[in-house]
């Protein structure tokens, strides 16, 4: 059998859709680690050598006192522009007159900006970017998932450390991101898109009279109308020109209540495409309006400059924190607004430019100190260019001491220099902004079309190899090692080149190419191999060909319906709706393609459940069964297949119980199984729900158990046995007593809390320490075998031609005995099956083995449990009844899977062992079922944080272990599926055993062919057997790699989307991890099943040694 | 000797035959496009007339209503219309207490599969107690389709809508059609399950109005495609006869 090439091929798979994950999430994903550190006053500007100069990171004579921050969400420029020549304004235009003509009366005291924010343009991003000065970024690598509350400092934060009172009114977002921050809040709910009304009939019930009276410092009003409007009619519409009329008048009744020492902000967060959506980076959604106004002035007279200059969303916030005389936030990457700085007469234009220029000076300040903080946290910056920059930083501030640090000044040379300066600094900011926004703030579309087309053409490699396994698995140096070797080469010499040309070797680019070349390679040669396979006869592959011929295709592999419900499963990965149903989508579709399997053997006239009275139309019956054995055999599988489907399609209305919610489901309520025990107060409902979860876990232990007896596994003394026959128990009773430990309330105990807090501890190590001790001892001898001797002489049994041929290799020995023993095997299986070691049959066996019909079933079936079992322990105690539902779900599909089987296959299935597609859809399906029915849901706020700790004292747990807890809880259904994937496999032999018993038992006791060889027949054909694991993995492979493939495309589609940040990129990551898990642990599953195939060979040849001696 | 002469004759009987059995084909598909278009009609007769009638009738609005005069409607054309045609097995006996008894049979049957038509839209996802009245409505709505039908065509034996609905397992046009319309109106509400989820808010999103839709939709497209389909087909079916 060929272990390594096909492990390896399964390996390479998976690598190629790693990098093409990998290519595609950093094109999408826009990366950048959270400084949590906050700006204070007494951040001193220069370093500490310098003790000559006192000067302090805040102004102490702030410009303003307050100010009125106005949001209109979604304001787009074009709203807030007013063009008196349009003869004919469309219903957005020229709404807002109030600003421009205020611009146009008091030019000193108002002017109106084009304001640019940086993709994503959702509100919540926007949010994030113009109150702490930074590019928030999807994946903001922050201290805690759990919550949505802003981490950074931000100008909120600060405005509250500085004593500012900020009330706050509108939509409810705020109040997620910044919980108990404001000193009085009034939010309004922002999701239902629909309403135009509600949030800002609220807000302007307060907004005045809240102006008016003097509770505050500072006012921040959002209003969502606008927004709404546009995604609800569009921009051109008549709403529109209402509600943008109401703002208008809201502008003009803000501003007449203002006072001298208030400054009026008008702010759009972002704009909005001509069809009123917003997400993405075209110019309509970036570009909103910004209107500053103050009744004392703002601005040098005579300076306003005909085409305002575009500017940056963040830019808002130095300027906002320095006017208001409070720290710039920590993070900020923003530059001040230098014309609001140069205040007082036009003649004393020194002082105008020391202004600025000490304004510049303190944002620059901050934003190198931020830098270097950052490029401590991470490296993703350029070091390069991160040196430069700081080259830049130094010399200005040494300018800048130069020029301000002796207190004499004047003269033009001075001005000039001092004009030089601030352009050095604004030049600065600049380079800052532009390094960190290509890093943080762009999708970069080459690198997502990279990523999509590797990912695509691993799907196709996948599907090449699940579909033309045998020829594949019959070259594997032409198919794996050549493609292989091609894609290094390709990958070095990329790598190669670029380290040559540009000293710096860009790690995506190379892996990028190694794995295109290499997939290339792949397909070129699979189609030549193809091409010449017709003329070369090649014997083995002739030989193939012929059994496939032979075997004329069974009813159910070609995928015509589960082609289609596969396809349905991806396409309702793009969209909204149906990713948020997702969980019941996949029962749905699990559902409709159980239902079919029947349906489908009845069209074929293979479901022989009321036949037998109507014998005289022999149309309608299969070829086979002519005895009435067989047929009763025939209608047995029947029932159990309808019995199964039934079942199955039960217990997946069942596992609806256990769903937890998402946000966007309105009036859904998560499981109570969902809640943990400790957090119930009733008494009775919680021994209850106790007793209930221990029942469910002794139903697991008790099943695998009498399953593994049943099949005769149990007998043997191997420490794989004893693992199942004690190990299992012990750790089923370890996860009870920290169930108990962990439910109970800690006031209970009284002085026992120390205890009670070591048992916490002790009990999950304990079940981590048998589980690695399980799977060591299984991993090491696996063979739950028991083998009897008996004394009759060995040497009378072996036929003659043995004799013969004792002068040869050991090897060929070997190949001639093996098929001996296993005729002795064969007959004494039966035996053992029974376990009645007293009822012989006909011939004299020499050897009995029990179990060694399942031998490579009970070892996987044996980790599984165990595994089952840690991975319940890490969820709450609920959901062992939704671990059980798993158990029997699985062993339903497993059954209909070999029913079907047989049914549409009739007669002898030897050598013949490929898993049919609908089986493996709907092993996968099930996978995403149970990720939705043990309560996990794609966001991240859903992620089940507690199991993070559990059997780690959480004060030096470091990050490894309580991340690797949090992966096996969050895709435990995953992991479940995909190690015990080759079960698929092994299911219709072992199942075959009752069945041919029977059959057998009437056919009379001597036919070899028809007795139970069950999972023997795998090592009868070593080769159809690597292939047939090869083919299991890849399908297995496949259907997970097409739904990756499909959310990946929808993420790349409706990256413009509104939902994108809410649904689709989470719904992605999810999908990525949860294909790497799936990957890692199909990889695993077929590593054991390979372990106990080289064991098995071990095992023979010691035996035949014995035997033959 | 005397067998040679016999055998044109014979195969000319078989040509005869086939013949026959072509025209006999031809006038029951016939037959079949005017019961198959009286039926269509009259769900249209059950969307028009109520609305002419009744006042503030609409299928959205009073979904309900419209789904009763339409299940009412099929059911009582469907029911004379196979008895007119007599398509139905023969009786082997004909006694009064024989008819009773194949009729309570009958009605046993619908309502036995109406639960069972309930439940299984229950268990793919339809609320378990609220709307369990619409629920049943649409499990009647698709008793009527397609369990009437097998009661009016097969007669109450469950054997022959087993044999029906397997590849050989048809005896005459009247099965291959009951296959199609089943078939279509089964996966016209399975399809009408899909706009379920989407957040459009139409009218006709609510439970079970999409999917009662789509079976009426696909119980009407099976009736016009039996025929064509048929027809188009008539060479390649043969039907065995019992």
């Amino acid at each position: 059998m060929k272990r390594v090439p096909v492990l390896a091929l399964v390996l390479w798979i998976c690598l190629l859709f790693y990098v093409g994950i990998w290519i595609f999430l950093s094109g999408f994903l826009l990366v950048k680690v959270e400084v949590n550190r906050s700006s204070s006053c007494k951040d001193e500007l220069f370093s500490k050598h310098d003790s000559s100069h006192t000067e302090h990171f805040c102004w102490s004579e702030p410009r303003f006192k307050r100010a009125v921050i106005l949001i209109i969400d979604a304001l787009q420029f074009d709203f807030a522009r007013f063009d008196p020549e349009i003869k004919d304004p469309r219903h957005f235009q020229n709404k807002l007159g109030v600003l421009s003509e205020v611009v146009a009366s008091r030019p000193a005291h108002a002017r109106l900006y084009p304001f640019r924010a940086d993709p994503p343009t959702t509100t919540m991003q926007r949010i994030k970017g113009f109150t702490t000065g930074s590019l928030p970024t999807f994946v903001d690598v922050c201290s805690n998932f759990g919550t949505n509350a802003i981490q950074e400092d931000n100008l909120i934060h600060q405005l509250g450390q500085n004593g500012k009172r900020v009330v706050f009114m509108g939509d409810d977002t705020w109040e997620n991101l910044f919980p108990n921050q404001f000193h009085r809040s009034l939010p309004f709910p922002s999701f239902i898109v629909k309403d135009l009304h509600t949030v800002d009939n609220g807000i302007l019930q307060h907004l005045y009279s809240t102006v008016e009276s003097s509770d505050w410092d500072v006012v921040i009003a959002h209003f969502l109308g606008v927004d709404h409007c546009g995604h609800r009619y569009g921009p051109d519409h008549q709403a529109m020109a209402d509600k943008l009329t109401q703002m208008d008048q809201v502008i003009r009744s803000v501003i007449e209540r203002l006072q001298n020492d208030t400054l009026l902000v008008v702010l759009g967060d972002h704009g909005m495409t001509d069809t009123g959506d917003h997400g993405g980076d075209s110019q309509k959604e970036t570009d909103a309006a910004l209107f500053l106004y103050s009744p004392s002035a703002l601005f040098t007279a005579g300076q306003e400059k005909a085409l305002q200059e575009v500017v940056p969303q963040i830019d808002l916030v130095p300027t906002l924190a320095q006017l208001l005389g409070i720290p710039i936030p920590y993070s900020n990457i923003g530059k001040v607004m230098v014309e609001l700085f140069a205040l007082g007469s036009p003649e004393d234009q020194s002082a105008q430019e020391r202004r600025q220029a000490e304004a510049l000076w303190i944002n620059a300040n901050q934003v190198n100190s931020y830098l270097d903080t950052y490029s401590l946290a991470n490296k993703d910056l350029s070091p390069v260019i991160l040196a430069h920059l700081k080259d830049t930083f130094l010399l200005a501030a040494a300018e800048y001491k130069a020029l301000f640090g002796v207190p004499l000044a004047g003269g033009p040379e001075h001005s000039s220099r001092v004009q030089a300066l601030i352009a050095t600094f604004q030049q600065y900011l600049n380079q800052v902004r532009e390094t960190c926004q290509a890093s943080w703030a762009r999708f970069h579309p080459l690198r997502m079309v990279a990523g999509i087309a590797v990912l695509a053409a691993a799907c196709a490699l996948c599907f090449i190899t699940s579909d033309f396994a045998d020829v594949v698995g019959a070259s594997y140096r032409r198919l794996l090692w050549i493609p292989v070797v091609c894609g290094a080469v390709a990958g070095g010499g990329v790598a190669l080149w670029q380290f040559v040309t540009r000293s710096e070797v860009d790690v995506l680019s190379s892996l990028g190419m190694a794995a295109l070349v290499s997939q290339l390679s792949f397909f070129w040669n699979f189609c030549r191999r193809k091409a010449t396979r017709v003329f070369a006869h090649n014997p083995s592959d002739l030989l193939n060909a012929a059994a496939d011929a032979a075997q004329h295709r069974p009813a159910l592999t070609w995928p015509s319906v589960p082609l289609v419900i596969f396809f349905l499963r991806c396409a309702s990965l793009f969209s909204d709706s149906y990713v948020v149903a997702e969980g019941r989508v996949a029962t749905f579709l699990l559902s409709s393609l159980a239902i079919y399997i029947p349906v489908q053997l009845n069209w074929a006239g293979r479901l022989l459940l009321l036949f037998e009275a109507q014998k005289s139309t022999p149309t309608c019956l299969p070829p086979q069964p002519s005895t009435p054995a067989a047929s009763s055999s025939y209608k047995k599988e029947s029932l159990t297949l309808l019995g199964c489907t039934g079942f199955l399609v039960a217990s997946l209305y069942a596992s609806h119980s256990f769903h937890g919610c998402r946000d966007e489901q309105g009036g859904c309520e998560p499981s109570a199984f969902l809640t943990p025990l400790s957090g119930l107060r009733d008494i009775q409902l919680r021994n209850f729900r106790y007793l209930l979860s221990v029942s469910s876990i002794i139903a697991w232990v008790c099943l695998v158990r009498r399953w593994m007896r049943h099949y005769g596994n149990m007998n043997s003394k191997s420490p794989a046995v004893l693992v199942a026959r004690f190990g299992l128990p012990l750790v089923a009773m370890f996860v009870c007593l920290y169930w108990a430990m962990s439910s109970a309330p800690y006031e209970g105990f009284g002085n026992l809390q120390e205890v009670v807090k070591l048992a916490l501890l002790v009990f999950p190590r304990a079940v981590y320490v048998l589980f690695g001790l399980g799977v060591a001892v299984v991993c090491w001898d696996p063979l739950m075998v028991f083998l009897k001797t008996r004394k009759e002489p060995a040497t009378s049994l072996l036929p003659p031609t043995y004799r013969a041929s004792t002068g040869v290799s050991l090897q060929a020995e070997l190949q001639h005995l093996i098929p001996h023993i296993y005729q002795r095997m064969r007959k004494s299986l039966r035996a053992g099956e029974r376990e009645g070691a007293g009822r012989e049959d006909d011939g004299q066996p020499t050897v009995e083995a029990y179990g060694l019909g399942t031998v490579y079933s009970a070892p996987l079936l044996l980790v599984l449990a165990l595994l089952g079992l840690v991975l319940a322990m890490l969820h709450p105690e609920g959901l062992m009844l939704s671990f059980m539902l798993l158990l029997l779900q699985a062993c339903a599909i497993l059954h209909m899977h070999s029913a079907a089987t047989s049914l549409s296959t009739p007669g002898s299935r030897a050598g013949c062992f490929s898993v049919s597609w609908f089986a493996v859809l709907m092993w996968g399906l099930a996978a995403t079922q149970f990720f939705y029915s043990t309560g996990h849901l794609p966001t991240f706020p859903s992620i089940q944080w507690n199991s993070a700790f559990v059997g780690l004292s959480e004060v030096h747990a470091g990050h490894l272990a309580p991340a690797l807890l949090v992966t096996l809880n969050t895709f435990s259904s995953q992991i479940l599926f995909a190690v015990s994937c080759p079960l698929l496999l092994l299911w219709p032999l072992v199942c075959e055993s009752t069945k041919a018993g029977k059959r057998g038992r009437r056919a009379g006791e001597g036919e070899d062919r028809e007795e139970a060889v069950m999972e023997m027949r795998l090592r009868e054909n070593p080769d159809r057997f690597s292939t047939a694991l090869l083919q299991l993995g890849a399908r297995y492979l496949f259907i997970h790699g097409a739904q990756l493939l499909a959310s990946v495309c929808a993420a790349a589609i409706l990256r413009r989307h509104l939902m994108v940040w809410k649904i689709f990129a989470p719904k992605l990551i999810f999908e990525a991890s949860g294909f790497a898990v799936t990957s890692v642990c199909v990889l695993l599953g077929l590593a054991l099943v390979m372990r106990v195939d080289s064991a098995v060979s071990d095992w023979f040849k010691r035996l035949i040694p014995d035997h033959s001696r | 000797m005397e067998s040679l002469p016999q055998q044109p004759n014979y195969s000319y009987d078989i040509a005869i035959e086939v013949k026959e059995k072509v025209t006999m084909k031809d006038i029951e598909i016939k037959g079949m496009v005017s019961a198959h278009c009286i039926i269509a009609v009259s769900i249209v007769m059950a969307t028009i007339v109520p609305a002419v009638l009744l006042d503030d009738f609409s299928v959205y609005g009073t979904h309900l209503v419209w789904l009763y005069i339409c299940t009412g409607g099929v059911a009582a054309v469907n029911i004379a219309i196979y008895t007119v045609l007599g398509v139905s097995p023969p009786a082997k006996k004909n006694t009064l207490s024989h008819k009773v008894t194949k009729v309570s049979k009958s009605c046993l049957y619908f309502m036995f599969s109406c639960l069972l038509f309930h439940g299984i839209i229950v268990l793919y996802g339809a609320p378990l107690l609220e709307s369990a009245s619409e629920t049943f409505s649409f499990a009647v709505l698709l008793s009527t389709f397609t369990t009437l039908r097998c009661l009016c065509i097969l007669g109450p034996n469950g054997q022959a809508w087993i044999r029906v609905f397997s590849r050989n397992g048809a005896m005459s046009i009247w099965d291959t059609s009951l296959q199609i319309t089943t078939a279509s109106s089964v996966i016209g509400a399975w399809l009408g399950a899909f706009p379920l989820p989407l957040d459009w808010e139409r009218p006709w999103q609510v439970w079970p109005i999409s999917c009662t839709l789509g079976a009426t939709l696909g119980f009407v497209a099976g009736l016009f495609i039996a025929p064509i389909w048929i027809h188009w087909h008539r060479k390649q079916l043969t039907y065995k006869s019992k």
